[in-house]
Order: C-alpha cells, then sequence, then structure tokens
C-alpha cells in the first residue's frame, strides 16, 4: 500500500499501538526553553523521576531574553527566575543549554536547524507550537503542552493518535517580490485557521520544490495558524547540503548512510490525502493581515472588510469586533494604514535570508521619521553572519535599531512591546488581541513588506521598491 | 491529576470565536514557574482595565458566574500557542468542563492532562443549552454516561474511550508509559541500529 511521508515517519516511531489507536510514539529530538519547561522538571523531581534521554534535549533560553546590551543580566526579575531555572535544570538532569550569552544562542526553532539538531525523518517536539519549523526537514515536527514536556524528558516517548493526511500543492513560480510569507499567508487565508486542526500538512508542488532551506521553514513554521499541528516537506539535496557539517549533524560514514536513509522519505505516488487544496504560485500577491486573526488576510492591493455585506452573522459580529480592536474603518484601502512600528524578527522570519531580503529593500533609504523599526535576528549566528556581511550597517543607515537575538516582540514578554493603540508591520506570525503589547496592532507582513512599511510609513507594496 | 467524574453548574456563555490562549492567560504570567495562581489572570485583558479594575460587566466579573465551573463558548478554542498555563489558568479558576463546536488540538490535548473535559457538540446544541446560562439555571454533566442534563433533556457526547477512562480514573500517563519501558528500551535499541545518528554520545 502506497504511504504518504507522514504515515512512513510515523510507522518508524512507533512503539506500541493499542486497539483503539491510541499510540506511543518515540521521540528523536525534544527542545526546551524557558518558559514551558520549568513546571515538567518540577513534576519529574516531585515524582523523583529522571530524563531517560538527556542526549535527545536540547534547551536554549529565547522567549524572555532581553534583546538589548545583556552584559548586566536580566532586570526583570521573574524572567530572570525563569532562565535561572532552566539552567539549573539543564545541570541537575544533565541536558546541553545553549545560555543567554553563548553565541549559539537564538529562538529555539531557529537555533535547532542551525546545529544540524534537526534532522529528516525524525520525531521532534518542543513545548511550543511553532515547532512544526523543523518540518521543511521532512521531520515530523509539533508543539506539545508542558504534561507532555514532562512526559517526553521521563519516556522519550509520547502518547499520540495519528492525524489525518492533507496535501497544499503550489506550482508555479512567484512574481518578484512575492515570498513564502505571502504563500502561507494566503494559504491560510485560505483555508482558515482552524481549516487544519486533526491533520498533518504535507506542502508540495514544484514551486515548494524550488524553494530555499530557509523559506520553506517561513512556510511550514506558520502550519499551526491554519490549525495543523505538523507540517512537512519531502527533504532532498537542498536539504542534505544545508546539514552538512553543521555541528549536530552525522559524520564520515554515517553520514552518507543518514543520506540514503533520508533520499527515501517521501509520499508514494497514489497515497491516500483525505484532503488537498491547489495554488497557483502566480496569482500571490503580497499579503498582508487586517485583522486579529492569521486568516484576516488581504492582498496589499485590497481594501479592508465591510461587515455589512456579511451575511453570516457570527462573521460579522467577528469582523465588526476586530476592526474595532484595530481601530480600522471598513473599506479602507491596504496602502492608507498608517504604521508606528516595524518589527524584522522571529522564528518565521529571523533568518539570514530573512534579513537579506529586508535589507535589499531599504539599502540607501531611510525609514519614515515618525516610525520606530527594529531588527531582532533570530540568532547569535544570524546575527554575526548579517554582521560579516555588512547588513547591519544597512538597517542601522536607516534607522533601524540592530538587536540581540530572541523572540522579542513576536509575543512581548520582555521589554519589547507595542504601547495600546500602537500599530506595527510585523513579520511574525500572530496577530491576536494584546499579543504584541496590550491594546497593539499588528499587520503581519513578509521581511521585504516591512521595510517597504518602514520607508513609507504606512503599509505598502514591496514591488514599487526593488532595488 | 484530578479525577472528573460528573459536575453540576450554571454554565457561563462566553460566544465570541476563535479564543486564543493569549487571550486566555496573556504572556506576561507565563513567567511564572509555578501551573498554580493563575485563576486571578484568566482572561485578564476581558476581565481588567488597563488600570488593573475589574471591568464589571464582564461574564466572569458577575455573580454568579464568577464561580461557574463550565464554559460555554465559539469554535475553534484554545488556538495559538501551545501553552498549557490556558489549562492550569481554566482549572485554577474552577473551571472543568468546557462546550465549544470545535477546539485548536493542542489545547484539547492538554485539558485531558489537567483533570478538564473538553466536550464537543454542534452549534444548534450549544446556542440550547446556552440559554441555561441567560437563565442563570443548572446543567449537569456525566462523564461516566457521556451526558449533559439540561431541564428536562438530555444530550450524548462523543469522547475517546481511553482519554475517558483516563480522566474518570485521575491516571498518571507517565506511570502508565513507563510501564512500557521494556518496549522503549528494545526500540532504543533498533534506532541504534538502524538510525545510528540519532543518538549523539
Ligand atoms: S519567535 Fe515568536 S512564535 Fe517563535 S518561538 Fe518565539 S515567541 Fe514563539
Amino acid at each position: 500500500m502506497p504511504h504518504t511521508l507522514y504515515d512512513k515517519i510515523w510507522n518508524d516511531h512507533l512503539v506500541h499501538e493499542q486497539d483503539d489507536g491510541t499510540a506511543l510514539l518515540f521521540v528523536d529530538r525534544h527542545l526546551i526553553h524557558e518558559v514551558t519547561s520549568p513546571q515538567a522538571f518540577e513534576g519529574l523531581r516531585s515524582s523523583n523521576r529522571k530524563v531517560r534521554q538527556p542526549s535527545l534535549t536540547l534547551a536554549v533560553a529565547d522567549h524572555n531574553v532581553p534583546t538589548t546590551d545583556r552584559s548586566k543580566g536580566i532586570s526583570d526579575q521573574e524572567s530572570k527566575i525563569q532562565v535561572e531555572t532552566l539552567e539549573a535544570n539543564c545541570k541537575e538532569f544533565g541536558i546541553k543549554l545553549f545560555g543567554m550569552n553563548d553565541k549559539r544562542q537564538g529562538i529555539v526553532h531557529v537555533t535547532g536547524p542551525e546545529q544540524g539538531f534537526t534532522q529528516p525523518g525524525t520525531v521532534i517536539v518542543c513545548g511550543d507550537s511553532h515547532t512544526a519549523t523543523h518540518g521543511a526537514f521532512g521531520s515530523l515536527a509539533f508543539g506539545i503542552g508542558t504534561s507532555e514536556v514532562e512526559h517526553v524528558l521521563a519516556t522519550q516517548t509520547l502518547v499520540q493518535k495519528k492525524a489525518k493526511n492533507f496535501r497544499i500543492n503550489v506550482n508555479g513560480k512567484l512574481p518578484l517580490g512575492v515570498t513564502s510569507k505571502d504563500v502561507i499567508l494566503q494559504i491560510i487565508g485560505k483555508i482558515g485557521t482552524a481549516g487544519g486542526t486533526g491533520c498533518v500538512i504535507e506542502y508540495a508542488g514544484d514551486l515548494i520544490r524550488s524553494l530555499s532551506v530557509e523559506q520553506r521553514m517561513t512556510i511550514c513554521n506558520m502550519t499551526i495558524e491554519g490549525g495543523a499541528r505538523a507540517g512537512l516537506i519531502e527533504p532532498d539535496e537542498k536539504i542534505f547540503n544545508y546539514l552538512k557539517g553543521r555541528p549536530m549533524s552525522p559524520k564520515g560514514e554515517t553520514w552518507d548512510k543518514a543520506v540514503e536513509v533520508w533520499s527515501n522519505l517521501n509520499s508514494d505516488n497514489g497515497s491516500h490525502f483525505d484532503k488537498e487544496v491547489s495554488l497557483t504560485a502566480e496569482e500571490i500577491i503580497p499579503m498582508v493581515t487586517w485583522g486579529t486573526s492569521p486568516q484576516d488576510v488581504i492582498t496589499i492591493e485590497g481594501k479592508v472588510p465591510n461587515p455589512n455585506t456579511e451575511k453570516d452573522l457570527d462573521k460579522k459580529s467577528s469582523i465588526e469586533r476586530s476592526l474595532k480592536y484595530m481601530g480600522l474603518k471598513p473599506d479602507t484601502l491596504a496602502k492608507d494604514i498608517k504604521i508606528d512600528k516595524v518589527f524584522i524578527g522571529s522564528c518565521t522570519n529571523g533568518r539570514i535570508e530573512d534579513l537579506r531580503e529586508a535589507a535589499k529593500i531599504l539599502k540607501n533609504k531611510k525609514k519614515a521619521s515618525h516610525v520606530h523599526a527594529m531588527v531582532v535576528p533570530g540568532s547569535g549566528l544570524v546575527k554575526q553572519q548579517a554582521e560579516q556581511e555588512g547588513l547591519d550597517k544597512i538597517f542601522i543607515k536607516s534607522g533601524f535599531e540592530w538587536r540581540e537575538p530572541g523572540c522579542s516582540m513576536c509575543l512581548a514578554m520582555n521589554a519589547d512591546k507595542l504601547k495600546p493603540e500602537e500599530r506595527c508591520a510585523s513579520t511574525s506570525n500572530r496577530n491576536f488581541e494584546g499579543r504584541q503589547g496590550r491594546g497593539g496592532r499588528t499587520h503581519l507582513v513578509s521581511p521585504g513588506m516591512a521595510a517597504a512599511a518602514a520607508i513609507a510609513g504606512n503599509l505598502d507594496d514591496v514591488r514599487k521598491y526593488q532595488n | 491529576m484530578q479525577k472528573f467524574i460528573s459536575l453540576k453548574s450554571i454554565p457561563t456563555y462566553l460566544p465570541i470565536v476563535n479564543i486564543d490562549t493569549d487571550m486566555i492567560i496573556p504572556k506576561q504570567f507565563l513567567k511564572t514557574i509555578k501551573r498554580t495562581g493563575l485563576g486571578k489572570n484568566l482572561f485578564f485583558e476581558l476581565r481588567y482595565d488597563e488600570k488593573g479594575k475589574e471591568i464589571s460587566d464582564f461574564i466572569l466579573n458577575k455573580k454568579p458566574f464568577c464561580n461557574s465551573n463550565i464554559l460555554i463558548t465559539g469554535k475553534n478554542f484554545g488556538c495559538g500557542s501551545s501553552r498549557e498555563h490556558a489549562p492550569w489558568a481554566l482549572l485554577d479558576f474552577g473551571i472543568t468542563c468546557i462546550i465549544s463546536s470545535s477546539y485548536a488540538d493542542i489545547f484539547y490535548n492538554n485539558c485531558f492532562k489537567n483533570g478538564i473535559l473538553p466536550i464537543v457538540l454542534n452549534e444548534d446544541k450549544i446556542k440550547e443549552i446556552s440559554e441555561y446560562s441567560n437563565r442563570k439555571e443548572e446543567i449537569s454533566v456525566n462523564l461516566a454516561d457521556q451526558k449533559i442534563i439540561y431541564g428536562n433533556n438530555e444530550i450524548s457526547f462523543e469522547i475517546d474511550p481511553f482519554k475517558k477512562k483516563c480522566l474518570l480514573e485521575g491516571l498518571d500517563d507517565i506511570a502508565l508509559s513507563l510501564e512500557k519501558s521494556d518496549k522503549i528500551k528494545s526500540f532504543e535499541n533498533k534506532v541504534k541500529n538502524q538510525r545510528p545518528w540519532i543518538f549523539n554520545d
């Protein structure tokens, strides 16, 4: 019987399966961070349990760390305790940690791939919903809750039920200025935030194959915004080349053997998908979100919806609620939306290619004077690479702040946040109410679109700014 | 884990769709290293104004709803972040049963790890039961029979049998999985043979 990529990885990791389909799945790679792990370690301690396979877990502090000068440590007491708790727990249980001052420190979903910890055909979990990012490598990667983190630490397995197979095909070529961020925003707009609930999504088609490894990560990253826990892509030469020589990648003969195994990771011809959706790349236009859910997308040429034209009462009231929160009038043109802040960063768009894309637009241009703009690289290594290429100088010259790596204003848990009613063009992944600060208003965009918005002072079409 | 067997309470009806976990418990409360104490900050931005004062007409700030154990809500409840702080906050507030037409996957799973029963019903039934919130009348939930009883009516709901058993008995699933240690061990050996690059020691 032909199998999908998801079926194959699932079958390869079955430790046990009950008659009702409840399965115990082996976990090859476990990433942890300071916010969702303390209660898990506390649970282990109180029931006298050990970490079963410390070498399969990697820890990094990212959500809470300051992005300004770190030499004085963390001033927020609670954040400090959380980061120190992670350090103490890793020490006690023998887990490798990239601390705040390690140059390999970064957002957990940037660091994992960068170190070669992320590998094709593996099951990867993390107490973070954007774990789907790692699916770009052809791994089954998904977010879990803290009780599950504890379960993985104690048993190196997870209790799961099989999800449905959902394939999204994107074929064709992207027009100039259109990126993988626009592709995934378009997909979420099409399927809705619950469209993938109960499914694992495989992204396929020649457009997907033509994307770089980092562009693929942007797509898989936002799978959860479409309601699916995991999104994956068949691994290919690009993936193997990316991983070769990374610190935690296999070496020598083992490398060759690994590549041989990884090369068989694909969905068989004729394998069954419970759901399938197709998009044409040529039709995709730079996207922005107007509301408070990632499915609230319009093109940069479009306008904000009008609730009066919506017949469904639930939808109507939800549009009204979002417009009110966002401080927008119905039918406003996207390009007429004035912004106060620009944030470039996050596990969606905080990698080197994202920074290059934004810098390309910003070169020899200045941000609008009323806009406050910042770049937060996804990891210390991304920052270092960008500085070697002189990207930091481009950003600083155009008026951006150049920060230390971390999650930063993606979730505004540290000092970086929006004030009430401040409006931000952000390369992150969530535009929920209060996500970037209480009362803050988020418009999700690609890095190039964020750069264009910084220059114009309002949302604008990146295609006008191609250098 | 606390067992869930049955429950009787006046339900709270919060008719908002796509309530995300940021809305259930905002990030400033994720800095805790404990599971308890989050109830006072549940739905923080809906419950308190900018100065931290209770917003008096928000349903959970009003009697009898501030003592409610059942939350009826819009579809796709619990979407967004994986934070288990969301069910912890609900539990700490006293809510141990949620009724919605759909949930986000991670949130749904997290409920069961914390003795919370998330029930799925269709929208029509939800509207019907929400009347009991408007009228401030109690409804009962019985997990063993998989039934909700309201007035002279009752309705059954579906639930995965294994998840039901775990809730009814308050089972610790780590202990259950550790009973399979031998199987895990032999699986690990298989991995070491077939995919030796997985173990980096
Ligand atoms: S960058 Fe944002 S989405 Fe990514 S892990 Fe950090 S907080 Fe989560």
